[in-house]
């Protein structure tokens, strides 16, 4: 049997818990204290206390309109999420109930495509975009970014999959379902904490996407990470400025992630703990 | 109507041929038993007549029509489910309407039946309830439920009693039996419970490693075993086997005897074998009494009643002359 911790060194745990805590969320907390201070102040003294102000909101709003680049960060995060899904569910589907000698292959394949270096690709890509005059769209960054998680989303639901009795998805055949009515009836309704879980993950991932929607959008379709980005300008660094506009592109999907931390973890390690 | 007939059906996964060749005709209203040992293939057949697996080769015709490769949803057969398989984000309710649902039935119509259906299964007090609140017996039945709403052409049962506790099996067993007279809709029920077999089939099919060893009424089977295989199968406590000297007495390769053919005495009695007692099963209605025969090695006796036997006894066993099973070197039946 293990020996049950000592008053004194559950208290030790706790403490260090919080302090690596508190480390990791700095860098979070100095950009939301930044954002309160005036300019001058920011620069000049970055660990005083603030003498808080709201005219960098004001002013991030008035220079590039805050609400537009939220509504495309929105559009290109929830869009691609819910294409994904499109596809995935029934690859995986037939992956986890109807799976080949080669499945496992196949998955290793998506994965890997993970591994591999964006920046890789970004010269072709950025042609085939050009050439189908998709530079600085929504919908067509919405499409890559769709593929580009597409793999963690496949794998995350046939981890899900694999958890449901085939004989329930069997059930249902010989009670006269169809493979749509058999998805839509049976297998995403039973599924549905993981198809959450994996929503949230993925709306999160697009939402910090930040490499191909800085190099494929200019203005029009920019979202809430070439927003950020423009504050890093040649005329100088605007740390109070940056600063809340890191603090709105970041308060959505930290909100998000508070309200779902269930979901979340359940989502991340599951399949780890039967 | 609900014949099934199964004409030359082959089953391979890769080299390995589970089912090599099987040909059966099920008539239109029979209670068929298929039963063996694990592995014998007597599921995978069930799921090949549901549809479930694809046959490599052969026919399966349902009232004489070529389904062999109908979706699982177009034979209109029912199949209950040896983990029940209920819907569990779905009520009582909802699970035995499931099938009247994708058939397109009007509202009224589901309603009628479902409520028909649960009161013929005592479910009516819980049908809001969601299968994670039944108990094992209520679960099966709410299974059995969504079998028969449909009105289905057959019902495939895949050892649907398996998962439940003895008492609650028997009870399950009667109410399958008696749900069969009441509907006389073809059934097809899977075991490998040889007591289930024998009470409830009107034919069954012995399987052994993919093949047929005999199919006939339970009866049949009992008296005219075809091979060594289905006389040690069919029968319980098993039968005894002798092979040697005692069997070319006989002239066969080896005899069989069931336990309830032997008379017992503690006296020698002319062609008696000699045996000592090992164990003495006590059940109140029967004894069964496992004698080490000398030269022939262990042998189950059962004997009527309350017997005062006990363990390092000398007993003296007479097979009965009449009932004597003969097989050949190749286990065959000798007539």
């Amino acid at each position: 049997m293990a020996r049950t911790p000592t008053t004194t060194v559950k208290i030790g745990w706790t403490i260090a818990a919080w302090f690596i805590a508190f480390l990791i969320v700095f860098p979070i907390l100095w950009t939301i204290i930044t954002s309160f201070k005036p300019e001058a102040e920011a620069i000049a003294s970055p660990m005083m206390w603030p003498h808080w102000t709201l005219d960098n909101y004001f002013e991030v709003q008035s220079r590039s309109d805050y609400f537009r680049h939220f509504l495309n960060s929105v559009i290109i995060s929830v869009g691609s999420t819910f294409l994904a899904l499109l596809i995935a569910i029934p690859a995986a589907w037939s992956m986890a109930f109807a799976p080949t000698p080669k499945t496992k292959d196949i998955l290793m394949w998506m994965l890997s495509t993970k591994m591999m270096p964006a920046v890789g690709v970004l010269v072709p890509m950025y042609l085939i975009f050009k050439t189908l005059g998709l530079l600085d769209n929504v919908w067509g960054l919405t499409v890559v970014l769709m593929l580009i998680n597409l793999p963690i989303v496949i794998w995350m639901l046939y981890t899900y999959f694999k958890e449901i009795p085939i004989d329930i998805l069997e059930a249902a055949r010989m009670d006269g379902a169809l493979l749509w009515k058999e998805l839509v009836y049976v297998l995403v309704p039973m599924a549905v904490p993981g198809i959450a879980s994996t929503l949230l993950l993925n709306i999160i991932l697009a939402w910090n996407e930040a490499f191909w929607t800085l190099n494929l959008t200019a203005a029009k379709a920019a979202p809430l990470t070439a927003f950020i980005a423009s504050y890093s300008s040649p005329e100088g660094l605007f740390w109070a400025k940056l600063s809340a506009a890191s603090t709105l592109a970041i308060a959505p999907i930290l909100l998000l992630g508070w309200f779902s931390q269930k979901q979340l973890v359940r989502g991340l390690t599951f399949g780890a703990v039967k | 109507m609900g014949s099934i007939t199964l004409e030359h059906v082959n089953k391979s996964f890769g080299t390995h041929a589970v089912i090599p060749d099987i040909s059966l005709d099920i008539k239109d209203g029979e209670f068929i038993v298929f039963v063996g040992p694990s592995g014998c293939g007597k599921s995978t057949l069930l799921r090949l007549i549901a549809g479930l697996e694809d046959t490599t080769s052969g026919v399966i015709k349902l009232d004489g029509k070529d389904m062999t490769d109908a979706a699982p949803a177009h034979r209109q057969l029912s199949m209950v489910f040896q983990s029940y398989a209920l819907y569990p984000h779905m009520t009582v309710y909802g699970n035995i309407a499931f099938p009247l649902k994708m058939a397109n039935q009007p509202k009224d119509v589901i309603d009628k039946k479902v409520k028909d259906a649960a009161r013929v299964l005592n479910l009516t007090d819980y049908l809001e309830r969601k299968p994670r609140n039944l108990s094992g017996g209520q679960r099966q039945r709410v299974a059995i439920g969504r079998a028969i709403v449909r009105q289905p052409k057959a019902f495939l049962f895949d050892e649907p009693l398996s998962n439940l506790d003895a008492a609650l099996r028997v009870n399950m067993r009667l109410e399958i039996t008696e749900l069969h007279q009441q509907l006389k809709t073809t059934m097809i029920y899977v075991t490998h419970d040889q007591v289930e077999a024998m009470t409830m089939a009107d034919k069954i099919v012995v399987l052994n490693a993919g093949r047929v060893e005999q199919f006939g009424s339970p009866l049949e089977l009992y008296r005219s075993p075809a091979n060594r295989f289905v006389a040690g199968f069919i029968g319980s406590p098993k039968m005894n086997f002798v092979d040697g000297a005692e069997a070319a007495k006989y002239n066969a390769h080896s005899i069989g005897v069931r336990p309830e053919h032997f008379t017992i005495s503690r006296t020698s009695m002319p062609g008696s074998w000699k045996g000592t007692i090992g164990v003495a099963e006590q059940l109140g209605s029967d004894t069964f009494l496992h004698v080490h025969v000398d030269s022939f090695g262990l042998m189950t006796i059962r004997t009527q009643g309350e017997q005062e036997f006990h363990h390092g006894e000398t007993v003296y066993l007479v097979p009965d002359a009449t009932r004597i099973y003969r097989f050949d070197k190749d286990a065959q039946s000798l007539k």
